[in-house]
């Protein structure tokens, strides 16, 4: 119970601090001071104080588009464990719908971008679909292997492994499918070198672009969703890069907050040491991932 | 029995009902309302007796054998091979379920489709038929001797042919036609020659379960993936679907794609649960067949700009899922595991339904837009959301549906297909069986690519459809459509969001029909033990919940902010100009025009581009030359790469050729007497010989 608690304050008020840990980390390399870290909450408490302008070409699709995201998303961190405790819900084939949850939110993302009738907005979401045409079937590998490798069919199973530890034998699909689903969540998450949040050119964002015409608490949702899948996408794969417990649950939580801030800094740190692949190359990085997950899903029924 | 009269009444009512609109005069809609009538009772009827079939006979009849128990019936005929034996068992209702639903609900639209004035012509040809379609599609669900299966199968084919031709001035109309009158024909014919085998074989054309091992039994299931493959659009042999549902009118497209390809499936279906044994082939070549037409029929969606079109691609996908559903089942059946059965044809089932209602429901729907615009270029539409608000809801729903995203019926079906792909991983060594299929859950990775390719498609599709701006006159003509139109989509999306939130209502006929097919399956085995879908309607709950309490919550934050009146005030003027204030901020551009939006081609062609090697798109990426090029003209497209890039050149090439040897059809009726003759004389004299 305590944990289930625990499960949803973390995943409704930590998400924001991900963010600020990264931008800080690139301020830190780039010899900046930095934002805060919590500037991430106060960006989002100004933008839910804020009004709203909706362009004359939009319907409500275009303002149910973050609504429906940050429900899509919020629910998938609902199935996903967090560290060595359960998730609040979980059954089996569970995994499926983590997958959907976040095609309906592509599906509403992208369609509220094509609402406003911009062509900056359209080549958004078109990049959007795109990409994950590849990183879903990665992403499809990689459960094909931990399913098989854990015997279980819910993300909780799946992802918490056999008490003892994995055997030696499952490492190499293992190491596999973790490089492959953090390429896959680079891309979902819209990082470098997949897209670079902090451009300032339309024409070569994705996921920013797609949300142009968001104002007000719409953008603070979208934002908001944005950081909440990061944290969910990061969860997850702490599991395989970082299976540790202790058995106390107040240093497993705080374990388990810890490598996740961990987590942000060194994606901070690929932000700051790479430049963003050009977007004609990005399908290769994902066939990359798609093919890491399906080598691990081989080696393991060889 | 009584199921099984009332099922008569509903085909007698089908196919009768489209007459009278033969007969009276078309300048009164009195033909047109008597079809929907009658089509409407038979709906009914039909559905009564599934009831009745399902529930038992509660209504006092002798006959009990509605508990679980085909209803059945033999009559002699006059025809020297065959019989007359019709029966109802649960795999025959799971089927005709849409058959009666689907037709109903699309002669009621049809009623709104078009206005009196513009029908007269078409009427006379496409109420008849349109009625007599779904008549013999009960028949063949019911069918239990080849012959009749065949005769009732011709009929459906030819019925098909009218209702889709029935708006046959265009030169398209007539081409779409004669290619699918050939496929169906190919089809039939491969039919022709399994039933034959099967009469040789067990010595009768009763469709009943064989007791012997079959020895040509392969030969058996190879005919019957390719004549019912036809029809259901197994690619390569779809060549017929895209352009026939396209020019079809568009109660006929919902009907064709939701309902008649599913004939197809249920030949499958059936033919392999009449045969004792399921080599690991069969299961096999269904399973990749079904991932090539899922991943290829969605991938050639998302380069079409015809709505309809694309929509036809998207069905054949759609099959290709149902194939995977029913390779998994037989893969079962060789395995001995209960398991992929129950999960493999129940979504191939579960699948058959969903499909049935949210893609009559796209034609419907987008035969509103298509009607009103007329015009089936989604790039000269747009905007249409904001003009037909119902209109676009009711897409939305289908197309979310389509997408299988949760929480609609879709996603409740794929979802028991993924956990059916996922155990024969065969997770905590529950394994065995004759073959270790851990190579079948890479069909899980390729559903996955279908699911995903199938939003880009669906995004692609309604954003160019009702998002954004009007590109041309044409899209603001649309208007939304009339109540007639509306009630039918109304139901089926209705339909969609129940079975997605309460799936167990499905599954219990679809599991009996599962059993029915696979009769050796333990009675503690069952889906809702392996596969718990008690999560759906709190999904659905909670995520309505979470939205609604963050749209409230932007709501309340919006009223207290500065200046949110004014803004409301603002953003309501001008609606529908782009460039009107405030329009859509262009990143700066001071004058953008609709013209400048995203098209749906321009959306898709990055994964046009991506899956060229299998799309081979034709106008490539020419360069504008020049450092002020004046106008310059930009022509895309993806023809089908079976139809127009290898079937129509060899017929072209063989065209040039036979001319020649027309000279021995001369159009003089003794000149054909005679060549009957010889040929007569000819077969004589050549058994004489075998003799």
């Amino acid at each position: 119970m305590i944990d289930t608690v625990v499960h949803l304050l973390l995943l409704l008020l930590l998400p924001p601090l991900l963010l600020g840990v990264i931008n800080k980390t690139k301020a830190l390399f780039a010899g900046r001071v930095g934002a805060p870290f919590l500037q991430s909450y106060y960006d989002l408490w100004k933008l839910f104080r804020k009004g709203m302008v909706f362009s004359s070409a939009t319907t409500w699709i275009f303002r149910a588009g973050p609504l429906v995201t940050f429900a899509a998303v919020l629910m998938a961190g609902l199935l996903v464990p967090l560290g060595p405790f359960d998730a609040p819900v979980a059954f089996a084939g569970d995994l499926i719908l983590f997958a959907y949850l976040f095609g309906l939110a592509r599906f509403f993302t992208t369609a509220a971008a094509l609402d406003t009738g911009s062509a900056f907005e359209g080549m958004g979401a078109a990049r959007e679909v795109t990409f994950s045409c590849l990183s879903e079937p990665a992403l499809f590998f990689g459960f094909l292997v931990l399913a098989k490798q854990y015997g279980s069919l819910s993300l909780t199973g799946m992802l918490h492994g056999p008490a003892g530890g994995m055997p030696a034998s499952v490492v190499a699909p293992i190491v596999l499918v973790a490089i492959g689903l953090f390429i896959v969540m680079l891309a979902e998450t819209c990082r470098i070198p997949v897209d670079d949040p902090n451009t300032h050119l339309e024409l070569t964002m994705i996921h920013e672009v797609m949300v142009l015409d968001h104002s007000g608490p719409l953008l603070g949702t979208v934002l908001y969703s944005a950081s909440i899948r990061l944290f969910v996408l990061g969860s997850v794969l702490l599991h395989l890069v970082a299976p540790f417990q202790f058995g106390d649950p107040l240093l497993d939580w705080l374990a388990f907050v810890a490598e996740l801030l961990a987590l942000s800094v060194a994606i901070g740190v690929i932000e700051s040491i790479m430049a963003r692949l050009r977007m004609r190359r990005v399908p290769y990085l994902l066939t990359g991932a798609l093919l890491l997950c399906g080598s691990g899903f081989i080696l393991l029924v060889r | 029995m009584l199921s099984l009269i009332l099922v008569f009444a509903a085909i007698a009512a089908f196919a009768l009902g489209g007459l009278p609109s033969c007969i009276i005069s078309p300048r009164t809609s009195a033909g047109r309302v008597l079809a929907a009538v009658f089509s409407l009772a038979g709906g009914l009827l039909g559905l009564a007796g599934l009831a009745v079939f399902a529930f038992g006979s509660s209504l006092g009849e002798a006959f009990t054998l509605a508990q679980g128990g085909p209803a059945s019936l033999d009559l002699a005929w006059v025809l020297p091979w065959g019989s007359f034996s019709v029966a109802l068992d649960p795999l025959s209702a799971v089927f005709l379920a849409p058959v009666f639903a689907i037709p109903a609900l699309g002669s009621l639209y049809g009623l709104g489709y078009r206005s009196d004035r513009e029908d007269r012509g078409v009427r006379r040809l496409l109420d008849p038929f349109y009625g007599i379609l779904a008549a013999s599609m009960a028949l063949v669900l019911i069918a239990r001797d080849g012959v009749l299966f065949l005769i009732a199968w011709e009929v459906m084919a030819m019925a098909a042919f009218f209702a889709a031709t029935s708006e046959d001035e265009g030169d398209e109309v007539r081409r779409a036609g004669w290619v699918y009158l050939i496929a169906t024909h190919i089809g039939t014919l491969c039919l022709f020659a399994m039933f034959s085998l099967w009469n040789a074989e067990t010595g009768s054309f009763a469709l009943l379960p064989s007791q012997g091992i079959l020895a040509s039994g392969g030969i058996l299931f190879v005919l019957a993936v390719a004549g019912f493959g036809f029809k259901a659009g197994l690619m390569p042999l779809h060549v017929w679907l895209p352009a026939a549902h396209a020019n079809a009118p568009s109660q006929v497209s919902g009907v064709m794609s939701g309902v008649m390809l599913k004939l197809g499936i249920y030949g499958i279906i059936r033919v392999c649960s009449l045969m004792p044994i399921a080599p690991a082939w069969w299961g096999t070549t269904l399973l990749v067949a079904g991932a090539v037409t899922g991943i290829a029929g969605i991938a050639f969606a998302i380069g079409q700009s015809d709505i309809k079109r694309m929509l036809a691609y998207s069905s054949i996908e759609n099959i290709g899922i149902i194939a995977m559903g029913m390779g998994l089942a037989l893969l079962g059946r060789t395995n001995e595991r209960w398991d992929w059965i129950l999960l493999g044809l129940g979504a191939a089932l579960f699948h058959v339904w969903n499909h049935a209602l949210f893609k009559s429901l796209l034609f419907f729907a987008s035969g509103g837009v298509v009607h009103a615009a007329e015009t089936r270029d989604m790039d000269a539409l747009g905007g249409i959301a904001r003009r037909a608000p119902a209109l676009a809801g009711l897409f939305l729903v289908a197309s979310l549906a389509i997408c299988a995203l949760p929480p609609l019926n879709g996603f409740a079906g794929e979802w028991l297909l993924y956990l059916g792909l996922f155990r024969t991983l065969d997770i905590g060594g529950v394994g065995g069986g004759i073959i270790s299929a851990p190579v079948a859950a890479v069909a899980a990775v390729a559903l996955a690519l279908i699911g995903s390719l199938a939003v880009a498609a669906f995004v692609r599709l309604y954003g160019a459809v009702f998002l954004g701006s009007p590109r041309s006159g044409q899209a603001e003509m649309v208007h939304e459509p009339r109540a007639a139109m509306l009630i039918p989509m109304a139901i089926l999306a209705a339909a969609c969001l129940a079975l997605g939130v309460f799936p167990r209502i499905a599954l219990i006929p679809i599991e009996a029909a599962v059993r029915s097919w696979a009769p050796t399956i333990p009675a503690g085995a069952s889906i809702a033990n392996i596969a718990s879908l008690w999560w759906t309607a709190p999904l659905g709950t909670v995520l309505a919940a979470i939205a609604l309490t963050m749209a409230l919550l932007t709501r309340s934050f919006r009223r207290r902010a500065r200046g949110a009146a004014a803004t409301r005030a603002a953003s309501t003027a001008a609606p529908g100009a782009i460039s009107g204030a405030p329009g859509t901020w262009d990143c700066g551009y001071a004058r953008p025009t609709p013209r400048m939006q995203y098209t749906g081609s321009s959306f898709g062609a990055s994964i046009v581009h991506m899956l060229a090697f299998v799309l081979w798109p034709r106008g490539g990426r020419e360069k504008a030359k020049g450092f002020f090029p004046a106008s310059w003209r930009h022509e895309a497209s993806v023809p089908d790469a079976i139809l127009d890039r290898a079937i129509m050149p060899v017929v072209e090439w063989g065209g040039s050729y036979l001319p020649r040897i027309r000279v021995f059809q001369r159009g003089q009726t003794h000149m054909y007497v005679l060549y009957v003759l010889i040929i007569t004389i000819a077969l004589l004299v050549f058994s004489w010989m075998g003799a």
